[in-house]
């Protein structure tokens, strides 16, 4: 047996290729369900009815998929410039913290202020991941290792933070930075529920990227390094700049799904306030075949498997863990997928 | 006359496309067979079909009269059939005596099957007039020398019937004789060869007889002796080429100086004392065997590395600390060595590839957006005025022909209007057509006064085109010699770095 490249890959085989991934790992994590003594199929109706099955749910999945798809845009902007940033959950943090901070005393109006806060935790994340940038370019440090160990240096500096200086004293011992001023808090998309107006920004974002990436001379030349680093340094094309600036719009965009989580939904820092945002980011970006658009579907997607779970999980008594298995299985699948999208299996 | 090799009607379809059409052909013992064929001919299929790596629709292989099965390189290795491939398949870490051993002896070498092999190896070293050293390590060899281990390598599988795949790809003219002549003499020794070439003249010094593929399909069979490069050439193309060839005309002002460069990589000395001037409507030809400092100068005038000492200047103006960018500001043209790796990017398409060097400029950007629709125009504009088949601005790059990217790569670099243009190996891996489309065009930018570098590891291309010629030897370069003074022998020594002691005895 042998791989032979495929010529041109066509779009409806990009598009294929998630949905069958979906659905083998949805095929191998039901032999886990069934080893924990429940009927796959009972398990899924219901991770489906607890995501999807009313209004309250559907707004709670939105809710979720907000910062999933501002991580998932990150992880999918780093890896077309193959800058393999897996630190998404440091920036994630560090966004947060520095909003939270600033947000506590900063005196501007609401509507001054949003934006501002919003900047201030882009500017957080885009400065995490531009260290481990400057070492690649400078000493050729892989990312890999620094982005990845940033993220337990972050989660400890945001509890010694919270634990000391920005400790809110009315949290009564629970472990909370001080939160954001009222005025800054996101208003709800639908009154009466958790779901606010990030997840516009969250769309508008991908909105974003893509225009970056179709249009911008800074896209085309990111694509251009991506692809083949040689003939777009032949080409003269900046390789470290054009490095330097995806890091800086990856991290902003991790930065900002902090931001915008403690603007639209907890107001305060908690080390527990992200199940794995920036890890799932990857997988996100992963099923979206790195695409903007297909971000906020797969966003959906998880975030729908991530909310359906804990419903699940009271219904059945299947453990909700099985949703970060759903979601490590997708990577893994998705990543055979692609290789069969784009390799053709041969005698 | 006993038949060393039978292929009988071989017919493979990948898909809509035949790659081998029908296709028949015979070794006699003692012969040597040349399969000459453009790029995309069927050859290395066919070659892939004798070795069981692919499995024929219709036909058979016999071997010796033994018919060998379909799809089982075991088979085929068995039988007697060895291969030598263009791009070698030795382990650099590995001694002579273990690359051979590897694959057909145990991976266990006890020290008495060492011995053994060792005896074995040096007796067909011996008997095939292919001396080595069986405990130098290959990554210590040079090209030439490894290309014998290769055919020792199948030898030693006592192998009859050798292929040789573009054997003289990688060698230079000197070694490539030398390997012609040993062929030779192994045919005498009973083996039969057959090797694969688009080069007319080693197939007209070298062969007995030629096959010609075109198009999948085998269209003739001729003896050498009855038969003549123009005949060939016609043959394999299908219809008549002539190579073009510099016409005389009057030189204008030094373009591009380079006076006493040097260039370091990585901490080594890669080109050393580099002077040249290049004038305008000139075309200076730096010829060399590889690995002399090509890759060094290419990159020095692509604006990829800065000179470490000397001066380089472009029309008075100092050039030498210039990147990519300044260099195509400064109005210089460039042809990589290495398209796929450098010159286009396969995965973007055409017209990405086309504006890919000037983004930045006006004409494809404003305002930090890219025109889309003036990038699509110029493209549709490239691929008119430049022939590239089998392209709109929207088709993938890497699904174009070697020919027609190269095309695209030259358009890209003449519609500028350069004053200078780096030619480096602007015709390697073409086919006649492709290669006379490509120098045509650079000929015609001579006319109009561009200065042109062209580096080339093929004499008679340097000699036709070139006005004046330096070689290239250890990051040197030679005096200019004028081309119509310059006959093979001249550059021969040239190139083996005998203008050296030349300059001690003056």
């Amino acid at each position: 047996m042998r791989l032979e490249r495929r010529g041109d890959v066509p779009l409806r085989i990009i598009i294929f290729a998630p949905f069958m991934a979906v659905l083998v790992a949805l095929l191998i994590a039901a032999f886990l369900i069934a080893a924990a003594g429940v009927n796959p199929l009972t398990a899924y109706v219901e991770l489906l009815r607890g995501a999807l099955g009313s209004r309250l749910a559907i707004t709670e999945m939105f809710t979720r998929a907000t910062p999933l798809i501002l991580t998932g845009l990150a992880a999918a902007v780093a890896f077309r410039a193959r800058l393999w940033n897996i630190g998404g959950e440091g920036q994630f943090f560090m966004g947060a913290l520095v909003t939270a901070w600033i947000g506590h005393s900063l005196a501007l109006p609401g509507v001054l202020g949003i934006p501002v806060l919003m900047v201030a935790g882009m500017a957080a994340g885009a400065a995490l991941l531009a260290g481990p940038a400057y070492l690649r370019l400078r000493f050729g440090v892989d990312e890999v290792v620094t982005t990845l160990l940033l993220n337990f240096i972050v989660i400890l500096f945001v509890g010694l933070m919270i634990e000391g200086p920005l400790r809110d004293p009315l949290a009564f011992g629970w472990p909370s930075s001080v939160p954001v001023d009222r005025d800054f808090r996101l208003p709800d998309l639908i009154p009466g529920t958790r779901l606010h107006t990030g997840l516009l920004f969250a769309i508008a974002a991908a909105g974003a990227v893509w225009l970056i990436f179709a249009r911008t001379v800074f896209g085309f030349e990111t694509r251009a390094a991506g692809l083949n680093p040689t003939a777009a340094a032949f080409a003269g094309v900046s390789l470290p700049r054009t490095l330097m600036g995806v890091a800086l719009l990856s991290g902003a965009l991790a930065g900002l799904a902090g931001s915008v989580e403690v603007l639209g939904v907890t107001a305060g820092v908690t080390t527990t306030m992200s199940p794995g945002f920036g890890y799932a980011g990857i997988v996100v970006a992963m099923l979206a075949a790195l695409h903007p658009a297909g971000v906020v579907a797969s966003a959906t997607f998880v975030a729908t498997v991530f909310v359906g779970a804990d419903a699940m999980s009271r219904a059945t008594g299947v453990p909700s863990f099985i949703a970060d298995v759903i979601v490590a299985l997708c990577l893994l699948t998705m990543i055979v997928a692609l290789l069969f999208a784009t390799y053709r299996v041969r005698r | 006359m006993t038949l060393a090799l039978e292929l009988n009607g071989i017919t493979k379809r990948f898909g809509t496309l035949t790659a081998n059409d029908d296709v028949t052909l015979t070794l006699a013992q003692g012969e040597i067979l040349a399969l000459l064929g453009e790029n995309g001919a069927g050859k290395t299929t066919l070659m892939n079909i004798l070795f069981g790596h692919y499995a024929a629709d219709a036909g058979s292989v016999r071997v010796f009269g033994q018919e060998i099965p379909p799809a089982k390189p075991r088979a085929a290795i068995e039988a007697g059939v060895g291969m030598v491939h263009q791009h070698f398949t030795l382990a650099g870490n590995l001694t002579v005596l273990e690359n051979v051993m590897l694959g057909s002896e145990s991976l266990l070498w006890a020290r008495s099957a060492k011995a053994k092999a060792r005896e074995k190896l040096m007796q067909i070293a011996e008997r095939f007039g292919l001396p080595v050293q069986p405990d130098a390590k290959i990554s210590q060899l040079s090209v030439g020398e490894r290309q014998r281990v290769e055919i020792l390598k199948a030898l030693y599988r006592d192998a009859r019937v050798l292929i040789l795949d573009e054997p003289t790809a990688v060698l230079a003219r000197p070694e490539a004789q030398r390997l012609f002549e040993t062929l030779r003499d192994m045919t005498k020794q009973g083996l039969s060869l057959i090797f694969i070439s688009h080069k007319l003249h080693e197939v007209m010094a070298a062969s007995d007889r030629v096959a010609v593929l075109r198009g999948g399909k085998m269209i003739a069979e001729r003896k050498t002796t009855d038969t003549s490069p123009e005949e060939l050439a016609e043959l394999m193309v299908g219809r008549k080429v002539q190579r073009p060839v510099r016409q005389d005309q009057a030189i204008g002002a030094p373009v591009l100086i380079a006076d006493q460069v040097r260039v370091d990589e990585k901490g080594e000395t890669r080109l050393n004392d580099v002077s040249f001037t290049v004038n305008e409507g000139e075309i200076l030809g730096i010829v060399g065997v590889s690995g002399n400092g090509q890759a060094a100068l290419g990159a020095l005038l692509s604006g990829l590395t800065i000179p470490a000492a000397g001066k380089l200047t472009l029309s008075g103006q100092d050039i030498g600390q210039f990147g990519p960018r300044d260099m195509i500001r400064a109005g210089v043209g460039r042809v990589p060595e290495d398209r796929h790796a450098e010159g286009a990017i396969g995965e973007l398409s055409v017209w990405e590839n086309a504006v890919l060097e000037r983004l930045r400029t006006p004409e494809f950007s404003r305002r930090g957006f890219v025109r889309h629709a003036a990038g699509k125009a110029y493209a549709a504009n490239l691929i008119d005025t430049f022939d590239i088949r089998g392209a709109t601005p929207d088709t993938r790059t890497g699904l174009l022909s070697g020919g027609n990217m190269q095309k695209l790569i030259l358009g890209r670099c003449l519609s500028i209007g350069p004053r200078f243009i780096l030619a480096n190996q602007p015709t390697r891996g073409l086919d006649e057509g492709a290669i006379a489309a490509v120098l045509e065009k650079l000929l015609t930018a001579r006319a109009q006064g561009a200065a042109i570098l062209l580096i080339s590891e093929e004499l008679e291309q340097a000699v036709a085109l070139s006005d004046r010629i330096q070689a290239i030897v250890k990051g040197r370069l030679s005096k200019p010699v004028a081309a119509h003074e310059a006959d093979a022998q001249k550059l021969g020594l040239m190139m083996a770095g005998i203008w050296q002691e030349d300059d001690h005895a003056a």
